[in-house]
């Protein structure tokens, strides 16, 4: 028998198909995996299944039309895509909106953060097996996405700014159903923790899985919550403030060992300073606007107006027509936000007519995943589902 | 502060590949010839620039420009948080430029897309295919002269034959 026993054990290389339309991809994503018995030796993973050519539809649309497209990126938090756009469209206009606005968008941008969060846990956790967390999850999450619908009439496509303000102001009685949302999120982030903080199973199904390095994470562009569970501190809300998030006061988590546990970690605890912004912009909300002075001709006129009067109509008229309305000057803008995922940032680029000439959504979902393959290379093939879960890949917009 | 300083020192130290610098919105934007952003873009990480937050490029054919297309590197310094755009210009006739893969790996995937979509090829990239069309796609579509509507009719696609169904043999 010895002569058998001391040869090395070899088993077949085989390659194994992960998706396109696997339940653990959520989404559609296609990862060739070569395994080595049950160990994942190399990966390829090949995007672009989704790839709708939002950025060349984009040279066609004018500033406002294009805030629909950016609803269907990451379309988990819409609301985050809208504001980041409206920003990049309002620096490169040089308008300034009013505090109110500014509130509003900071209270959406966190309900969102919310709603992602809670998603992604949840997600991650069915994943591996928990159903409970996930479901605790999800029915806070309906109860954000009501408060949506009250505000922006629709659940998913919220498309609630506009570029200088917002597409209207939020319903009366909102403060009251937000308060009212955020103790029940509270409560549920507190039932989630307990199921998984000190769960013998799911610490070892996330803790030394999936580590990114602080180098490798600079390396590879990663950023957001999970740059931040790497060690990396460094939050665009608190160190390049937008929309006046200098205002707001709330602490930036970080995790030291960067891998699924400490992620899941860092978003728990993101959901909680989610919710201390949240109460803030609701208690300092200030009064005013929501859209700029209307005569400086950016704006489009109340619906009133358009449909009762003749001047209405005319004015809404000159601002939709093609090289009318709103023509910025020739130039460039890359505005940073902190979006669920990390930074998301627009980049258009003018030449002075009313529709951009380029405009580059920095999507951290694709550069996110792109680390993928070095972090799963070594493992088990059961950890794939570990690690891609807590990349939060989101194909609307890592495909765009 | 370090911005300033920097500029001032890639001016001085490169004055062949810089072809100038400019400001919009606040923003300090450095326009660099194609073939040396390598060498800029090393020095500037030495600088403290340590992070690429984004890499894309613009099609510059009616827009007007040193070249037709502008490969715009957006860096960060996570010490001071300050930005800084760098525009690599590119010929036609020749649209190539040196990988930035090796300096940051996230240049990896982003230069693919690049390549995919503006059709600019990336010397030294280790793994140079398309990312986003599929292999056999023509054309790349974030061009200009791209045309934004569809260029055939339905009928005139290939018919893929999965031989479960009936189906008219195609050609």
């Amino acid at each position: 028998m010895k002569h058998v026993i001391d040869q090395p054990l070899e088993t077949d290389r085989m390659v194994l198909n992960y998706g396109p339309h696997h339940p653990a991809t959520h989404g559609t994503l296609r990862i060739i995996m070569e395994l080595e018995g049950e160990t994942v030796t190399k990966v390829t993973p090949e995007i672009g299944f989704l790839h709708s050519g939002f950025e060349k539809l984009g040279e066609d649309l004018n500033f406002n039309q294009y805030i629909t497209i950016t609803d269907r990126m990451n379309y988990l938090s819409p609301l985050c895509n809208n504001v980041a756009y409206a920003l990049a469209a309002e620096k490169l206009m040089d308008l300034e909106v009013s505090k109110r606005t500014e509130y509003i968008r900071v209270l959406m941008c966190e309900l969102s953060r919310i709603a992602d969060h809670l998603l992604n846990v949840g997600m991650l956790a069915v994943d591996l097996g928990a159903m409970t967390a996930f479901l605790y999850g999800f029915r806070a999450r309906e109860d954000i996405y009501d408060l949506f619908e009250k505000a922006t009439g629709t659940r998913l496509t919220t498309s609630y700014t506009l570029v200088g303000g917002l597409m209207r102001d939020i319903p009366e009685g909102f403060d009251k159903d937000v308060l009212k949302v955020l103790d029940e999120v509270d409560e549920v982030a507190n039932d989630i923790e307990t199921l998984l903080n000190k769960n013998r199973i799911w610490h070892d199904r996330t803790k030394n899985i999936g580590i990114i390095s602080k180098e490798d994470a600079i390396s590879y562009g990663i950023s957001g919550p999970m740059a931040r569970a790497s060690g990396i501190d460094w939050d665009i809300r608190v160190n390049e403030p937008y929309s006046s998030y200098q205002d707001f006061d709330f602490d930036v988590a970080i995790a030291l060992n960067g891998d699924v546990f400490d992620r899941y970690l860092v978003r728990m605890e993101e959901i909680r300073q989610s919710i201390k912004i949240c109460r803030q912009s609701l208690d300092k909300m200030p009064t005013g606007e929501v859209i700029i002075d209307p005569n400086l001709g950016l704006s489009l006129p109340p619906k009133d107006e358009v449909y009762n009067s003749i001047e209405g109509l005319i004015y809404h008229f000159e601002i939709t027509m093609p090289h009318r309305g709103m023509t910025p000057p020739v130039g460039e803008a890359y505005v940073p936000t902190e979006s669920p995922n990390g930074e998301l940032g627009y980049y258009i680029v003018s030449d002075g007519k009313s529709s951009p000439y380029r405009v580059r959504t920095r999507p951290p979902s694709l550069i996110n995943y792109s680390i993928f393959s070095k972090l799963i290379e070594g493992h088990m093939l059961s950890d794939a589902p570990a690690i891609l879960g807590s990349l939060n890949v989101i194909a609307g917009e890592l495909d765009r | 502060m370090l911005l300033e300083q920097t500029l001032a020192q890639i001016k001085e130290k490169f004055p062949d590949p810089v072809l100038e610098t400019t400001e919009f919105a606040g923003e300090q934007i450095l326009h660099v010839k194609g073939q040396d952003i390598l060498t800029v873009l090393t020095a500037l990480k030495a600088n403290g620039f340590n992070f690429l937050a984004d890499l894309t490029a613009i099609d510059n054919l009616t827009l007007g420009g040193y070249e037709r297309f502008a490969v715009s590197y957006h860096l960060l310094c996570h010490k001071t948080a300050e930005r800084l755009t760098v525009k690599a210009y590119v010929p036609e006739e020749k649209p190539s430029l040196p990988s930035v893969e090796s300096l940051w790996k996230t240049a990896d995937w982003q230069e693919r897309e690049v390549f995919d979509l503006f059709g600019i090829i990336f010397e030294g990239h280790p793994n140079l295919i398309r990312i986003m069309n599929p292999d056999d796609y023509e054309g790349h579509p974030l061009k200009k002269d791209y045309p934004r509507l569809g260029r055939k009719e339905r009928g005139d696609f290939p018919v893929i034959d999965r031989g479960i169904q009936k189906q008219k043999p195609s050609k």
